[in-house]
């Protein structure tokens, strides 16, 4: 912030002079960083398709009115499946997401190589999608929920353990060193002194977790992994568009729902 | 002297209260998901067999994940990672360009209720589906190729920052606002002097976070045929070739590690 002196006029300008190139000198690079991107994805594309994506979308959009409400019926199963991979798939990533968590925390961590252990599990948890997690465990576990569930845990425990462990860096110190004044062991403190500083916390992690998860496990199906993707994959790949419609209307419903359940659950928690 | 009997009578022991006080509460929730997980588990329908069959199986996959392969002889691993990389970029500023007018649009103390309802609208729909069911669509619109990945992303990546940056801007503070608006200022010289720099520090680390996310992501919409890495990497898995498959995956890794580590430095240095 500067004010420059114009004759008798004081001028207010947010930014020096050199301030302001070199700020400019950023956004030059931004823009040709971004013009670069788009150059190399435009080669790529082949525009007589882009330019006929209206027509196609006018196509395939009076292809899916109306929904074919009878097949609903059918996705029961399906949606219980859908249901069940992201619930068990979020319990097996909470069983394995809290001690990593501990491990990775600074201030509970048992030792430091542990702890680069600890966050390389939680990194690369994170980096590798579900859909490719499933996609892998296909090949070893064979087609169906199981995969799925696992895919999901597997994917979870990254996102849990991160939020879990930053919060465990975050807890007050004063109540832990008060539990250990009266002679509690290192389990002791931390069943007395931390876990009921981060229980709210892992609950709360534990249920926006599971709301992702319903959102993550309707798409497995498309690599095999159960679930009403696999419904989903089955009717693009049919042509059956009124189907379609219904499925993805069976899954808005879905993940209304779960963010409903998922709000109310954490608004008695927190 | 000392009379036992009136002093007060503490208990000899304690125990530790429970997470849920309410004890019908806890009880109900204890035994409903017991019932819940029986069910479940009855109805997945592990097929045991299979999965004993699979584990020397996986100890294979797994073997023959290394060493990765990082020089395959097609040249496609670094060709499709540059191609994930473009694709972040231009679908994270295309995405961040279109959140900005709708994120604008959905903060309650700056727009009327009918924009309100409809931006609120666009974000409610691109988050409930995932980004790769955006994919399909796309694909099926603009046909195979990054430029299809591109538009999932784009719109997926409205759901996730007009919704944050509507959400920032409602808590913004309501006094820097009315300071620039008694000035004088008018609506964009409001926006851009009252409303941006207290929303930016955030918005900066997001938009590093959502580059992320997306880079990420272009992964996944290759396996649709969006394009990026994700196709080289289907590809991959669908021709056996698992070292160029754990060579994809560790390459991913790297990159998400590198880009988690800057936006830390990024929001640090913009705060």
């Amino acid at each position: 912030m500067v004010v420059i002196k114009n004759q008798n006029e004081l001028i207010w300008r947010k930014r020096t002079t050199q301030q302001q190139w070199i700020n400019w000198f950023f956004w030059l690079i931004g823009i040709s960083i971004v013009l670069l991107a788009w150059k190399i994805i435009s080669d790529k594309t082949i525009w007589f398709f882009v330019q006929d994506a209206p027509r196609q979308a006018a196509d395939i959009g009076s292809r899916m009115v109306p929904p074919k409400w009878s097949y609903a019926l059918e996705l029961f199963k399906p949606v219980w499946d859908t249901i069940n991979i992201a619930t068990l798939g979020t319990v097996i990533a909470m069983i394995i997401a809290v001690p990593v968590a501990f491990c990775a925390a600074r201030n509970t961590t048992p030792h430091s190589s542990v702890r680069i252990v600890a966050l390389f599990i939680i990194v690369a948890s994170r980096s590798v999608n579900s859909l490719i997690w499933a996609l892998m465990l296909v090949f070893i576990l064979g087609p169906g929920v199981l995969a799925g569930t696992v895919a999901i845990g597997l994917r979870s425990i990254g996102f849990c353990a991160k939020l879990i462990y930053e919060s465990i860096e975050e807890i007050d110190s004063n109540q832990v060193e008060a539990v250990k004044a009266t002679g509690a062991s290192n389990l002791q403190q931390m069943i007395y002194g931390i876990i009921p500083q981060v229980l709210p916390t892992i609950a709360g992690v534990g249920i926006y977790r599971w709301d992702i998860n319903i959102r993550e496990s309707t798409i497995l199906g498309l690599v095999g992994a159960g679930g009403i993707g696999l419904q989903l994959n089955g009717s693009i790949n049919t042509l059956a568009w009124t189907q379609v419609s219904t499925i993805l209307l069976v899954i808005l419903a879905t993940v209304f729902v779960s963010e409903w359940v998922s709000a109310k659950v954490r608004g008695a928690i927190i | 002297m000392i009379n036992n009997t009136s002093t007060t009578t503490y208990p000899d022991y304690w125990k530790k209260p429970p997470f849920i006080k309410r004890s019908w509460l806890r009880w109900t929730i204890i035994i409903g998901s017991i019932l819940y997980l029986i069910a479940a588990l009855l109805s997945m329908d592990i097929n045991i067999q299979r999965v004993l069959e699979g584990i020397p199986r996986g100890q294979r996959f797994i073997e023959s994940f290394f060493p990765p392969n990082f020089s395959d002889n097609r040249g496609v691993v670094w060709e499709g990672i540059l191609e994930s990389v473009w694709m972040a970029i231009i679908s994270t500023v295309a995405g961040i360009a279109l959140s900005i007018p709708i994120g604008l649009g959905a903060a309650r103390n700056l727009a009327p209720l009918w924009i309100y309802m409809t931006c609120r609208f666009i974000i409610a729909a691109s988050r409930t589906f995932p980004e790769i069911i955006l994919a399909i669509f796309a694909v099926k619109l603009f046909g195979f190729g990054p430029f299809a990945g591109f538009i999932a992303l784009s719109l997926g990546t409205i759901g996730f920052f007009a919704k944050l940056l509507a959400e920032d801007i409602e808590n913004s503070s309501p006094a820097q606002a009315e300071a620039v608006k008694a000035t004088g200022a008018n609506w964009f010289q409001w926006i851009n002097y009252a409303i941006q720099p207290q929303v930016m520090p955030r918005m900066i680390g997001l938009s590093v976070y959502r580059l992320d996310i997306n880079f990420r992501e272009s992964a996944v919409v290759g396996i649709v045929g969006g394009g990026g890495i994700g196709a080289t990497l289907n590809t991959a898995f669908s021709r056996y070739e698992f070292d160029t498959a754990a060579a994809i995956l560790f390459v991913i890794i790297a990159i998400v590690m590198v880009l988690e580590y800057a936006s830390g430095h990024l929001r640090k240095w913009v705060q």
